[in-house]
């Protein structure tokens, strides 16, 4: 009868969800009472067992390549579909294989872009944005040591009114890659780095943001590495740490 | 596209119906891209994406049948359910399966079904199921006590079977 008290707060406790001070009771109970342990245990694997379960439908890789097509930026949205093949077409026979280059490169770049707004929004959304948290670039750089395959420097923010919040390990297309994140007035900003060679599309110098981005974006290729900023900050603040980041490097 | 398959799986459990969830997915993207400026940058995103696939099933032709066939507030109802006490869960689950515990979810009404999947599958924080569902928090509580306790009492019928 002593636990029933316990026991009805038993899943909030297991969800993680009574307050940091009552935890720590809780945990000590649990430690000390058979009864409530092997109950928390029960629960703790019925818990397993439901993610497991629900765990159970996967999208077709068709659907999953719709979808990409549907999502991914259209290189000129205001054209109708024939208007644009028919462009399309005569641009090829005026301009030949420098047209087909141009045609190749930029649906690779627009995704890439997009991956780069995945990656920024998903971060942002997660409950733990950065895996090192610091506002001191002494501390975020050394961090990144062993854990990807290039060095870079990071900007000097002092008076800038940027702040560096923390840094995360970014994939693009299978390449590891640095993810840092910058405050300014409350605005997140995302900076990537990769190496240059190992980005499957050709991005053009200081390419700016595609208009089909609900951010602002500025990239640009400097000593071998390639440089992504995202944010919803303004255009001017993106420009800003850009010129703190070429300036460092 | 951030939480693509997850969102995926979340429509099949609604829909049962994989062309339906496809459907579901695709007009969740399409609100989202449409409507972005009405997300708050700092809020949270997922919250929110889940909040558009549910109320684009509530109002899909499975949704509203759903709705109209089970109530959506079961916050009042009290079923009577095998107490915990009765048979411990520790002796069901290790014979639990993920096929009768999917078997199970499926049954269940759609209220206790989405508010278990949120929880244990995509492990939202009580805030983060109380925005996506649009429920004060309290309910939240209350409904997920009830879905726990639903779904054990149906699986007990079954591994009870097993056992014997």
């Amino acid at each position: 009868m002593v636990c029933e008290s316990w026991k009805s707060q038993l899943d909030t406790y297991l969800d993680a969800e009574v307050p940091e001070q009552q935890m720590r009771t809780f945990d000590a109970h649990v430690r000390s009472c058979p009864s409530c342990s092997a109950d928390a245990l029960a629960r703790v694997q019925m818990k397993r067992t439901i993610q497991a379960a629900g765990r159970r439908f996967t999208p077709s890789a068709e659907f999953r390549k719709r979808m990409q097509q549907k999502i991914a930026p259209k290189p000129q949205r205001s054209f109708g579909l024939r208007w644009m093949l028919a462009a399309t077409a005569a641009i090829i026979l005026v301009a030949g294989s420098l047209t087909s280059a141009y045609l190749g490169s930029r649906p690779g770049r627009d995704q890439v872009f997009s991956e780069i707004a995945d990656l920024h929004v998903a971060t942002l959304a997660s409950s733990s944005p950065v895996d090192v948290i610091s506002t001191d670039r002494h501390t975020v750089k050394p961090w990144f040591q062993g854990k990807i395959p290039f060095a870079f420097n990071l900007p000097e923010l002092q008076n800038s009114g940027f702040t560096l919040l923390g840094g995360r390990m970014a994939y693009l297309e299978q390449t590891p890659g640095a993810h840092l994140i910058y405050d300014v007035r409350k605005h997140h900003i995302s900076v990537f780095v990769f190496q240059e060679r190992s980005l499957p599309a050709k991005l053009n110098e200081n390419s700016l943001s595609p208009k089909q981005l609900p951010f602002n974006l500025e990239t640009w290729s400097q000593g071998g590495l390639r440089y992504f900023l995202i944010g919803d900050a303004s255009a001017a603040d993106i420009n800003n740490l850009a010129k703190l980041f070429k300036a460092a490097s | 596209m951030p939480h693509f398959e997850r969102l995926y799986n979340f429509a099949c459990w609604l829909t049962h119906d994989r062309q339906e969830a496809e459907d579901l997915v695709q007009e969740t993207y399409a609100k989202a891209l449409k409507g972005f400026s009405s997300f708050r940058p700092g809020t949270n995103f997922r919250a929110w994406i889940y909040k558009i696939l549910r109320n684009a099933f509530l109002t899909s032709r499975t949704g509203l049948k759903t709705s109209a066939t089970v109530p959506l507030d079961l916050e009042g109802e009290e079923e009577a359910l095998p107490t915990d006490k009765e048979t411990p869960e520790s002796i069901l689950l290790q014979r639990s399966d993920n096929q009768l515990v999917q078997h199970a979810l499926d049954e269940l009404p759609v209220a206790y079904r989405e508010i278990l999947l949120l929880c244990e599958v995509e492990e939202m924080s009580y805030q983060e199921i109380s925005a996506t569902l649009a429920i004060p928090m309290g309910t939240v509580m209350s409904r997920l006590s009830r879905a726990r306790k639903a779904l054990r009492g149906s699986l007990q019928p079954q591994f009870a079977k097993r056992m014997n």
